[in-house]
């Protein structure tokens, strides 16, 4: 099995000598079999990752492959049954009570009784921030998702892009430093979800995020990421990390470059490695 | 408009026939019996003319019942006895008490079966319970029970059609309580939401479209309870009362004017719920 840890520094901080910053995420031995009627599913066997901070890291493989379980045992949704999980230097539980995170999942779910902007406030309700901020973070993150001049719209009046960006809003309008994104594009059509890549990676750019995501699309997975883990099911395993060379540049052409199909190549070939001795 | 105005006349007018006709049928009895009394042949045309104006028929013809109903709403003081506005206002002043009294009964009920187990394993059986008892068997016991404690007038009145109401309040806000899914449930939990914001800012706001269905369906059974209780023997006023006395002295006119009288009252209790929906769901955004 492949356990390998990224020693790579922030790229931002390239000049400076590798000092050890502690790793945004680490999981060591993870294990976590569900009890269901049907007996014990096996869904996370032995899991060891590394994130380092502003790392974007995609998780990929079929459904079933634990890739959902593991973002949610980092989000403190899910016990694991073995090894130990850190976020930030902190159990899962403890990062999720002080808000390291913001999580996405595969739907907006958006308040229909609320407008955007009062969506993207709940969570600052909830966390006791005071009128002015709130409407000031509203303001910033509603243009960081392109959705200026929405704000006073219900969400039934927004396209499916639109109400998952405005959901984005909502998990960045508070000061976590991690975004966790569950198949947040996965109900899209494709010429949306390209758009939304690449606000995506722009977003990730200019806020310096440490971004874990969830995909079952290749090109997605190898267009988005720094580092791509391919997952296999029965029982839910790490069965590659592979490191992207691509520039953090990435035009929506970069998916044309030989670079490119290369890194795809080897995501495909690990995730058919990891089926061959399924059937 | 036409499309809607249209279709409701033609149903009323069906309506309106096939009761003349029933009532022809069924107070031609009474006719033909008086006619034999006195050694008499009807024709057909006297024996029809006569089921119209019968005093005591046994199904009065919808302009009797349109008669009684303008003489007990407009032909009287609304302080007489006769008077089916006072008898109304008398049966809405109890059943709006009890609509409140059971509402809150409902919410309260469902918020505790909702956020606490052992209230979730025992309450509903015994909810369930409650309404299988026949109400028209309870009723004269607890207006006698409380009267015997004292407490007479509007309140015993209201317990019953709180009894009815609760009910469907309960299961609606149970259900409407439970609307927020697994998914929106651990947003709120990766955001450490306290129990208190999710229950006022996910669970109360998904329930309202619930709670206003099972609102309507709540009013009504109120009215059915407050009529009721006015049933037993003692009630002088409201249309429970209004109803028994009518049938006492097989004052039919009397009794099918009173039963239109709660009929209107139930029709515009719903639509004002419906309208106070309407708003509010407005206002919330949910009405697109």
């Amino acid at each position: 099995m492949n356990t390998e840890t990224s020693t790579q520094t922030d790229p931002s901080h390239v000049a400076a000598p590798p000092v050890a910053a502690p790793p945004v995420i680490e999981a060591r031995g993870v294990d976590l079999t569900f009890q269901t009627n049907d007996g014990p599913v096996h869904a996370l066997k032995d899991v060891n990752l590394t994130i380092n901070k502003g790392d974007f890291v995609s998780f990929i493989g079929p459904s079933g492959c634990g890739k959902t379980t593991f973002l949610r045992v980092m989000a403190a949704l899910e016990q694991p049954t073995g090894g130990t999980v850190t976020v930030n230097g902190m159990t899962p539980d403890e990062a999720r009570r002080n808000r390291a995170y913001g999580y996405v999942f595969q739907a907006a779910g958006l308040y229909p009784w609320r407008t955007i902007a009062k969506n993207i406030m709940l969570p600052l309700e909830i966390m006791g921030y005071s009128r002015a901020q709130r409407e000031e973070r509203v303001q910033k993150v509603l243009q960081l998702v392109d959705l200026e001049g929405f704000g006073e719209k219900f969400p039934w009046q927004l396209s499916g892009g639109m109400q998952q960006r405005a959901s984005i809003a909502r998990a960045l309008a508070f000061d976590a430093d991690i975004l966790l994104m569950d198949e947040p594009f996965g109900a899209l059509d494709e010429i949306v979800r390209d758009h939304l890549n690449e606000q995506l990676l722009k977003l990730w750019a200019r806020t310096n995020k440490t971004i874990g995501f969830v995909t079952h699309s290749i090109p997605e997975a190898v267009y988005l990421s720094t580092r791509i883990v391919v997952m296999s099911p029965r029982p839910g395993r790490i069965t590659d990390v592979i490191e992207s060379t691509l520039p953090k540049e990435r035009p929506l052409e970069i998916r044309d470059t030989p670079e490119f199909i290369e890194i795809a190549h080897r995501v495909r070939e690990g995730l058919r490695a990891g089926h061959s001795y399924d059937e | 408009m036409r499309q809607v105005v249209l279709p409701v006349l033609t149903v009323l007018a069906a309506i309106v026939v096939i009761w003349y006709c029933a009532a022809v049928a069924l107070n031609a009895k009474w006719v033909r019996d008086q006619a034999a009394r006195a050694d008499e042949q009807v024709s057909f045309s006297q024996l029809v003319a006569a089921t119209m104006v019968q005093e005591r028929p046994v199904m009065p013809a919808p302009h009797q019942v349109a008669q009684g109903l303008w003489k007990g709403l407009a032909g009287q003081k609304v302080t007489s006895k006769r008077s089916l506005v006072r008898h109304g206002w008398i049966t809405f002043s109890a059943t709006m008490l009890g609509f409140v009294i059971g509402t809150a009964a409902g919410i309260a009920l469902a918020v505790g079966i909702v956020h606490l187990r052992s209230m979730d394993m025992s309450v509903m059986p015994w909810a369930i319970a409650s309404q299988t008892v026949p109400i028209l068997a309870i009723a004269p016991m607890v207006i006698v029970v409380l009267a015997s404690l004292g407490i007479k007038g509007l309140l015993p009145k209201a317990l019953i059609a709180a009894w009815l109401c609760f009910f469907p309040i309960l299961v609606g806000m149970v259900k409407g309580l439970r609307a927020p899914d697994r998914m929106q449930l651990d947003q709120l939990r990766t955001w450490n939401a306290s129990g208190g914001d999710t229950f006022w800012k996910l669970r109360l706001p998904s329930s309202m479209p619930y709670f206003f269905a099972s609102l309507k369906v709540g009013i009504a059974a109120a009215l059915v309870g407050t009529i009721v209780a006015e049933l037993p023997a003692g009630a002088t006023a409201g249309l429970g009362a209004r109803l028994l006395q009518g049938s006492y002295y097989g004052q039919t006119i009397q009794i099918w004017a009173a039963l239109f009288t709660a009929a209107a009252l139930a029709g515009m209790l719903v639509v004002a719920v419906g309208v106070i929906e309407r708003v509010v769901l407005k206002r919330m955004g949910m009405a697109q």
